[in-house]
């Protein structure tokens, strides 16, 4: 790498790239994962009330289930949308977070190692989550979930390539 | 020379008088407690020798188990009675060596030596302990070790000034009146928790229990109809008095721990880096390398910031006693510390530094969001408690309005070809200062309210440090982003400091060989 590209990419245009499509359904089965311990809490709830009379049922269960079909059916997807990284010659920039956006940026030059991740779900859906480290106390870490299996392997390539260019 | 060494066997002795000291507590415990009858003392003594005996028989053993090799490239350190432990550090990963003395070790001309490697705290190296001289020929050593990797990788970096920096040149003291005026300013009532803390162990080995209310409520009416006596002009004086006592005693606690802490304070700069000594009792002496330095943050006191007094220090990924930064002039004046920040190669701001305020709208959002608890709280209080009480939380949210006002004028931001600087704070103003090369990512973050309006908070990725501007308007952050952005990939980490860079074939573990070297440039 002799020097940044004359014209630095437009850092925020919005020509964002999207995740893989698996990802929004990874995201799904977690968050139905992570219902099922609620539902089953509030059916508990919901036998236990039932002899005393106090309230119709279904007031507790009901809420919950409608939160958690919300949590399951849309959250997945506009937090899928929200979701976006940008891949250039020498930076990473990736985007996400719904109510609390976070855009991020890490050069190439500033990686100490990476980690391509995959988790069993993961696995499943044939994603993967890139995983670079800076040696920031701030965004130690910046992570890229929901990648293609093949291609984080070869961002994890294209960056250690540039890495090893630099270094020489 | 290179076989495994041991550590000064005076180490043993510390160990018993530790050992002593923790045997003396049980077996006062024992003595005044009733187990065993008649024959408690006898117990107790006979505890207190079994303790300490085997206290002592522990840390000779500890001792003979200990060892220590100065490697070709690594000190390794061997220790553990039963279970044995082997801990290797390579001298490039050695971020600064650091000489620590307390008081009892001192006595015998003992140092404890610590290897900082940024890996923080307990994971740290330390051989504890050595004698003074050999502890300095150890740093001594580390340091000559290190330069020769450097100087054997690099072709353009030979050093040859390195033989006569060992003097450096003195860049801040502080002497005793120095320190009382910061001891002054240090005020303090930590004493009176001393204290509580104090009575509680009163409380536990005598029969007057502390706790009891009754006793203190009948102590304070006999005082209180005392002082009813008194009249109004001695009752005002009483109070006078209270608050002068107590203004004094603070201010004593404040000037003995400044004087325990920074006695003989000195910065030296040599060829290779910075180097400080302090303590009155526990002598720290430590060295920091120049260009590990990432950043600087200079703050201040409520106070003190009205007599112009700062304090600097340097942001590093090796960690300081308590702090995660090396504090290197706890109290000067700003031109002792441009004297200080120039040597580190850093420009503080002055006139012609263009800053930035933050954006007007979170000023608006901050005070509406910081007075709305309070406005919220008056309205429950104006209905159900007595008429005027409402005004009290109506009153604190206007101060929070004004203090959200005022506090803008110093949140400001601003960045030039080489660094960035960032301040807040309206009551003790903060200032941050780092360069563009040492920056490792940016981030630009927006609450729901700051996307609505407009403007985000840059923080920016520093090596042992957080940096972060507050309140930038949206265009300017992408715009301060892109401009940092080009300093940084214009250079890669590994030469962030014309680090030697070396050897190109390590195909295997290509990233690993990469980060260590960035890590020496770190």
């Amino acid at each position: 790498m002799d020097q940044a590209p004359v014209p630095a990419p437009l850092d925020d245009s919005d020509t964002l790239t999207k995740l893989h499509p698996n990802y929004s359904h990874a995201l799904r089965v977690h968050a139905t994962l992570a219902s099922i311990p609620f539902l089953v809490g509030a059916l508990v709830l919901e036998t236990v009330f039932k002899g005393e009379g106090l309230f119709p049922s279904g007031i507790i269960a009901g809420p919950v289930l409608l939160i958690a079909l919300a949590l399951i059916i849309r959250i997945p997807q506009t937090r899928y949308n929200a979701r976006g990284y940008q891949i250039s010659a020498d930076r990473l920039r990736v985007v996400r977070g719904l109510l609390f956006r976070s855009d991020t940026v890490v050069p190439f030059g500033r990686v100490q190692h990476i980690d391509v991740n995959q988790g069993p779900l993961e696995r499943f859906f044939g994603i993967a989550t890139l995983t670079l480290h800076t040696a920031g106390s701030h965004n130690a870490s910046v992570t890229l979930p929901g990648l293609g299996e093949e291609l984080a392997r070869e961002m994890r390539e294209d960056i250690r390539a540039h890495i090893r260019r630099e270094s020489l | 020379m290179n076989g495994p060494r041991n550590t000064a066997p005076l180490t043993v002795v510390l160990g018993a008088i530790g050992a002593i000291r923790s045997a003396v507590i049980p077996a006062i415990a024992i003595a005044f407690s009733g187990i065993g009858g008649g024959g408690r003392f006898l117990l107790a003594i006979g505890v207190a020798v079994a303790a300490v005996v085997i206290g002592t028989v522990t840390s000779y053993i500890g001792w003979r188990r200990l060892t220590y090799t100065i490697g070709e490239t690594d000190i390794r350190v061997e220790s553990g009675i039963l279970s044995r432990a082997a801990r290797s550090v390579p001298y490039e990963r050695i971020q600064d060596v650091s000489l620590e003395a307390k008081p009892l070790p001192r006595l015998f001309g003992l140092v404890a030596v610590k290897f900082e490697t940024g890996a923080g705290g307990a994971d740290d190296l330390a051989l504890q302990y050595l004698t003074a001289a050999e502890g300095e020929a150890l740093r001594q050593l580390v340091r000559e070790r290190r330069d020769e990797e450097v100087a054997a990788a690099s072709t353009d970096h030979a050093g040859p000034a390195q033989a006569a920096d060992e003097a450096g040149e003195v860049l801040f003291a502080m002497g005793p009146r120095r320190l009382v005026t910061f001891g002054l300013f240090e005020f303090s009532l930590a004493v009176f928790a001393v204290l509580g803390g104090a009575l509680q162990y009163v409380d536990n080995v005598t029969s007057v229990d502390v706790w009891d209310v009754d006793l203190w409520y009948g102590w304070l009416k006999e005082q209180g109809s005392t002082v009813v006596t008194l009249g109004p002009y001695v009752q005002a004086l009483g109070v006078a008095a209270g608050i002068v006592g107590l203004l004094i005693v603070g201010s004593l606690t404040g000037v003995v721990r400044t004087v325990l802490r920074d006695w003989g304070f000195t910065l030296t700069r040599s060829a290779r880096g910075f180097r400080r000594q302090r303590g009155l009792l526990t002598r720290t002496d430590v060295v920091m390398p120049v260009h590990r330095v990432q950043g600087l943050v200079i703050g201040t006191g409520l106070v003190r910031y009205r007599f112009g007094w700062h304090g600097l220090s340097f942001v590093s990924l090796a960690q300081d006693a308590q702090e995660q930064s090396h504090m290197v002039a706890p109290f000067a004046k700003m031109d002792e510390i441009t004297l200080i920040a120039s040597a580190a190669g850093f420009r503080l701001p002055d006139d012609a530094t263009a800053w930035h305020r933050a954006s007007k709208r979170h000023r608006t959002d901050k005070a509406v969001t910081d007075s709305a608890l309070f406005v919220l709280a008056a309205i429950p209080v104006a209905i159900f408690a007595p008429f005027g009480l409402f005004l009290i939380p109506l009153g604190i949210a206007t101060l929070a309005v004004g203090a959200n006002l005022y506090a803008w004028e110093f949140r400001r931001h601003a960045i030039d070809d080489r660094q960035v600087y960032a301040s807040h704070g309206f009551l003790s103003p903060t200032l941050g200062v780092a360069t563009r090369l040492k920056l490792h990512s940016v981030e630009i973050a927006q609450g729901p309210l700051a996307r609505l309006r407009g403007y985000a908070t840059v923080h920016l990725g520093l090596a042992g440090g957080a940096f972060a501007m507050h309140g930038v308007p949206i265009a300017e952050a992408r715009a301060l982003r892109a401009q940092v952005m080009e300093t940084v990939t214009a250079t890669d980490f590994s030469r962030l400091d014309a680090a030697p860079v070396q050897q190109p074939d390590q195909a295997l573990s290509e990233a690993h060989s990469g980060f260590s070297e960035n890590f020496l440039a770190t």
